[in-house]
């Protein structure tokens, strides 16, 4: 399988052992990503509340560039995800947005590509598939998967059931770990508020890592750098505001997998977290 | 919700039904579904239902001057249970939107701040440049400190570029922020 990667600002960044993990775990599974060339920024919340011809454009120009390539793309990203789904539910159901950005990309979009969550490339490999690949079976690990907001809602752009998704659980399943079945998985940390209303996202974080711990989760696993980051290096300061002492690691659905299938840790980008997740992978790899 | 004398504006509600593509947007009866599973009621000064009404009433100003819709987490979950079909979520966005481009942005200060640092940051690069935008922020909040044990931590996973990334092709940015709505 053959498929474009929009990899997104963050994995180059604070999440670089998210692209690390996708990378490493896809070509395994042989599926060739292909990065789209000369990618740009999707706009994120910043040009979504700013700008609505903005919103569009910044995700329309990478959309021409894989409809040119023929590429279908795949996005580790749950908010850009949203943005290029969005931004092609626009592009081909509203004319008179189409034409406008056309008019300010100078190309025009055909409206070809179809647009995948990385749980959802993955999940295309087959479950079984998957299974066979496990030759460090992660019995006993208790995960609670985590897919926030954007790759579930709004239902029109969505990958998965958004009130109860799945697609992570039965991908974290083929590695032998449990997924929890937990109330949190789909509230939202509030990644987009830490710099407008941190005191609120705070809050928000707060309450996820204390329904995962109270289900019995030794581990929280995503498939979005800004729900990582919010979730893992935020606990010092929710620690701090709530006088809580959280210590939850909190993995990248990838790299659980890369794991089980006996992948090098280090090559996971495994020591980066905020909280380390080494020790309580070792519980079940010995 | 008590209202008090206050503007109003009875083409609010069509224009902002207009902007956002919510033709359902008068349908809405109250039930409250929306601010039950809001996350981030508990911070807001009215309400996502309350917003609603506000703009059935007309009530622009207070509802552009609302510190809701800068705690909205854009999370889609009242877009999802709406029995009218309405996406309230987008709703917000606009407002956010008239707000910037009318000068009410008092109760986003910092958001609209971050926006705008961001924006620029793309513009110029073509991708976020995460460490200077963060940096400036905090420059600009009067806090260039915030989070430096979180710095001193992705220094350590070799997690923070000291330069942005560009892409080749820059000038197609300038392009596409040129008919950016001014505010
Ligand atoms: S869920 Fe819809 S109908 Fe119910 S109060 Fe909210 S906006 Fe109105
Ligand atoms: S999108 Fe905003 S208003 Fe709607 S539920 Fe989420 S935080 Fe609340």
């Amino acid at each position: 399988m053959r498929v474009g990667y929009y990899p997104g600002c963050s994995l180059e960044n604070t999440a670089k052992e998210y692209d690390l993990a996708a990378r490493l775990v896809t070509n395994h599974l042989g599926i060739q990503l292909v990065e789209i060339p000369d990618w740009n920024c999707c706009g994120a919340t910043a040009a979504h509340s700013t700008d609505h011809l903005l919103a569009v454009a910044l995700p329309a120009r990478n959309l021409v560039i894989a409809e040119e390539m023929g590429l279908d793309i795949t996005v580790p990203c749950a908010a850009c995800y949203q943005r290029l789904r969005t931004a092609h539910r626009e592009l081909t159901e509203n004319r008179a947005v189409a034409e406008e950005v056309a008019g300010v990309l100078g190309r025009q979009y055909r409206g070809t590509v179809r647009i995948h969550s990385l749980l959802e490339t993955m999940a295309d490999v087959g479950f079984d598939v998957l299974s066979a690949q496990v030759v460090n079976p992660l019995k006993g690990l208790r995960v609670a998967c985590y897919y926030g907001c954007l790759l579930v809602r709004p239902p029109s752009t969505g990958c998965d059931d958004p009130e109860s998704p799945q697609l992570m659980d039965r991908l974290v399943e083929t590695t032998k770990a449990e997924a929890v079945r937990w109330g949190y998985h789909n509230e939202c940390c509030g990644a987009a508020l830490i710099f407008g209303a941190r005191e609120v996202a705070l809050k928000l974080v707060q309450r996820i890592l204390r329904n995962a711990v109270d289900t019995g989760a030794q581990v929280i696993a995503c498939a979005c750098p800004l729900c990582q980051s919010n979730l893992d290096i935020r606990q010092g300061q929710v620690n701090k505001a709530f006088g809580t002492n959280f210590a939850v690691p909190v993995l990248y659905f990838p790299q659980l997998i890369g794991i089980a299938m006996g992948l090098a840790p280090r090559d996971l980008g495994l020591e980066t977290h905020f909280v380390d997740p080494q020790k309580a992978l070792r519980i079940v790899s010995g | 919700m008590l209202l008090g004398k206050s503007q109003i504006d009875p083409g609010f509600l069509a224009s902002t039904a207009r902007a956002s593509g919510q033709d359902t947007l008068s349908h809405c009866y109250q039930c409250g579904k929306c601010t039950a599973g809001c996350p981030t009621a508990f911070a807001m000064d009215y309400k996502p239902n309350q917003i609603i009404r506000l703009l059935q009433l007309g009530h622009k100003e207070k509802a552009l001057g609302s510190r809701a819709i800068w705690v909205c987490a854009g999370c889609f979950t009242c877009t999802t249970r709406c029995p009218c079909g309405i996406d309230i979520a987008q709703v917000m966005d606009n407002l956010r939107i008239v707000a910037r481009q009318e000068g009410r942005t008092g109760q986003g200060k910092r958001a609209v701040l971050f926006n705008e640092l961001f924006l620029r940051s793309v513009r110029r690069n073509g991708r976020v440049f995460e460490t200077g935008v963060v940096a400036a922020f905090n420059l600009k909040i009067g806090k260039p400190l915030h989070d430096t044990e979180l710095a001193r931590f992705m220094l350590k996973g070799r997690k923070l570029r000291f330069v942005p990334v560009r892409i080749r092709k820059t000038a197609e940015m300038a392009g596409l922020f040129a008919k950016r709505k001014k505010g």
